[in-house]
């Protein structure tokens, strides 16, 4: 149930507490190392997030996050060990060492560099305003006096809050599943979110006419790394430099969103 | 050692300070509210007919054995399938209010039960209704013997206003939680909104003990007198 992942107050005191306790020394190693000896990688994965990372009808985790962490593990010749986590607390987990690495659509900005390193880019992804088709909407003026639903924290976030007029009114809320039970429920009229969230969304609400409004972001999927792990970082790289000459992304890219992986920045 | 950076976050503020703000007009909207609530749900369940009292009874018990934030999410996501729409800041006070009410039926039920019976006499003999006795009668030293009890519950229902910020409320969490996502500084945010809640809990908590005797009860002896 995603209620207990709902309590992120408690959830990240706890996690900053854990960090508090960890001594310095442990930090200054690279992950790769600790990964090595433990014979396995703690991954973040997102389980909100069809068809990159979701929980299927088994109760296990799936999607091409998903499939992408066990490729990683299995380059890496340890096991993998998944992670859930949502778009707000991502980067603490990572952070605070409850991950080894982040998979989970992260996308790449300045706020987020000063925090945690980034790997190349591993698979496609945007960002956009999606609303129901009789609304005339046709530039982020037009978001003045509408109300928009958006994940927290979340790309989508920081590029609406960037265009919007000071008249939208953006309703923040905690994970895909809120921002898209609001905009379903009608307490939001635009929802801004990812490709695949509103792909899902539009499949099983067609009587809402949901349809694609207006581009916020492309942004390409990263995966990411503790800040100045360097050691671990180029590993990752290699891996996914080899994945995608020898066209495992390109299979994992198909399998999951239909199409494949294209330009990928490094 | 994680380097603390309290800078990062007081630097937001103004944001606390309106996330604040909202927190207590929502508690004292729904203290004034969740009170009136409580008090007539505990007069029908003491004193009502049967079904009404049924009805009184299978409110309290289903709010009190349900979790607060499952009740705000039916509130803001499950009635507009009902029709009914209702803005976050609205739909917070009615799951603050409903839930406090329950609390505060039983918290007031148990005042009014250990209300001396020679005093109900007393009162029936000089011949009041039972509405006068009720209200004149039962009702304020009811108040007065189990208001350090209330005062606790309206603090608890201030501090469960925290998940309101999931409905995306604007009160102090949803704040601290927006300029954690920000800036990542979540132990420092966390820690600020707790000192927050903490102030704001104190204050409260001295302004309900001083304002009850003055406006909702009077000068009652403590139970047992």
């Amino acid at each position: 149930m995603s209620l207990q992942r709902r309590s992120l107050l408690a959830l990240t005191l706890a996690i900053g507490l854990a960090g508090l306790l960890r001594s310095p020394a442990a930090l200054a190693d690279s992950a790769l190392d600790a990964i090595a000896a433990r014979k396995s990688i703690a991954v973040a994965i997102p389980t909100d997030f069809p068809p990159y990372g979701f929980v299927g009808t088994d109760m296990a985790p799936q999607g091409l996050d998903v499939d992408m962490a066990r490729l990683v593990a299995a380059r890496l010749g340890v096991a993998v060990e998944l992670v859930p986590v949502t778009s707000a607390n991502r980067i603490p987990y990572l952070q605070t060492h409850k991950a080894d690495l982040v998979i989970s659509t992260l996308g790449k900005n300045p706020e987020r560099e000063k925090v945690i390193d980034f790997s190349a880019a591993y698979s496609p992804f945007f960002q956009a305003v999606f609303a129901p088709r009789a609304m005339a909407l046709h530039g982020a003026a037009d978001l003045s006096g509408k109300s928009i639903g958006v994940t927290r924290g979340a790309i989508e976030d920081m590029e609406l809050t960037k265009i919007a007029p000071a008249g939208a009114d953006i309703k923040r809320f905690e994970d895909n599943n809120a921002t898209v039970s609001a905009f379903v429920s009608g307490q939001v009229q635009v929802i801004a979110t990812g490709a695949s969230v509103a792909g899902n969304l539009m499949a099983r609400n067609p009587q809402l006419g949901t349809e694609f409004k207006l581009l916020l972001k492309d942004s390409p999927n990263f995966i990411g790394v503790a800040k100045g792990d360097d050691k671990l970082r180029l590993k990752v790289n290699e891996i996914i430099a080899a994945a995608k000459a020898s066209g495992e992304i390109d299979k994992l890219c198909l399998k999951w969103l239909g199409r494949p992986a294209g330009e990928l920045p490094n | 050692m994680i380097q603390l950076d309290f800078a990062a976050v007081l630097v937001d503020w103004p944001l606390l300070l309106r996330g604040a703000a909202l927190t207590l007009a929502l508690t004292a909207a729904a203290t004034v509210l969740g009170l009136a609530l409580g008090v007539a749900c505990a007069r029908l369940r003491t004193h009502g007919g049967a079904v009404v009292r049924a009805l009184a009874t299978a409110y309290v018990e289903l709010i009190r054995n349900t979790p607060f934030i499952v009740q705000l999410f039916f509130i803001f996501f499950g009635l507009p399938s009902l029709g009914l729409r209702l803005s976050s800041e609205a739909a917070s006070v009615i799951a603050m209010t409903l839930n406090l009410g329950a609390y505060a039926a039983e918290i007031v039920r148990a005042g009014i039960d250990a209300t001396p019976r020679g005093q109900l006499e007393a009162a029936r003999s000089l011949a009041m209704t039972e509405g006068q006795v009720f209200r004149k009668v039962v009702l304020p030293p009811a108040l007065g013997r189990v208001w350090p009890a209330m005062v606790s519950q309206i603090v608890i229902v201030m501090l469960g206003s925290a998940v309101c910020g999931q409905i995306a409320a604007q009160e102090l969490s949803y704040f601290t939680n927006l300029i954690m996502s920000r800036n990542f500084r979540s132990f420092e945010a966390n820690l600020v909104a707790a000192a927050l809640y903490l102030a704001m809990a104190v204050l409260l908590r001295q302004a309900l003990a001083w304002a009850g005797p003055r406006w909702l009860f009077g000068r009652v002896a403590p139970a047992g007198r």
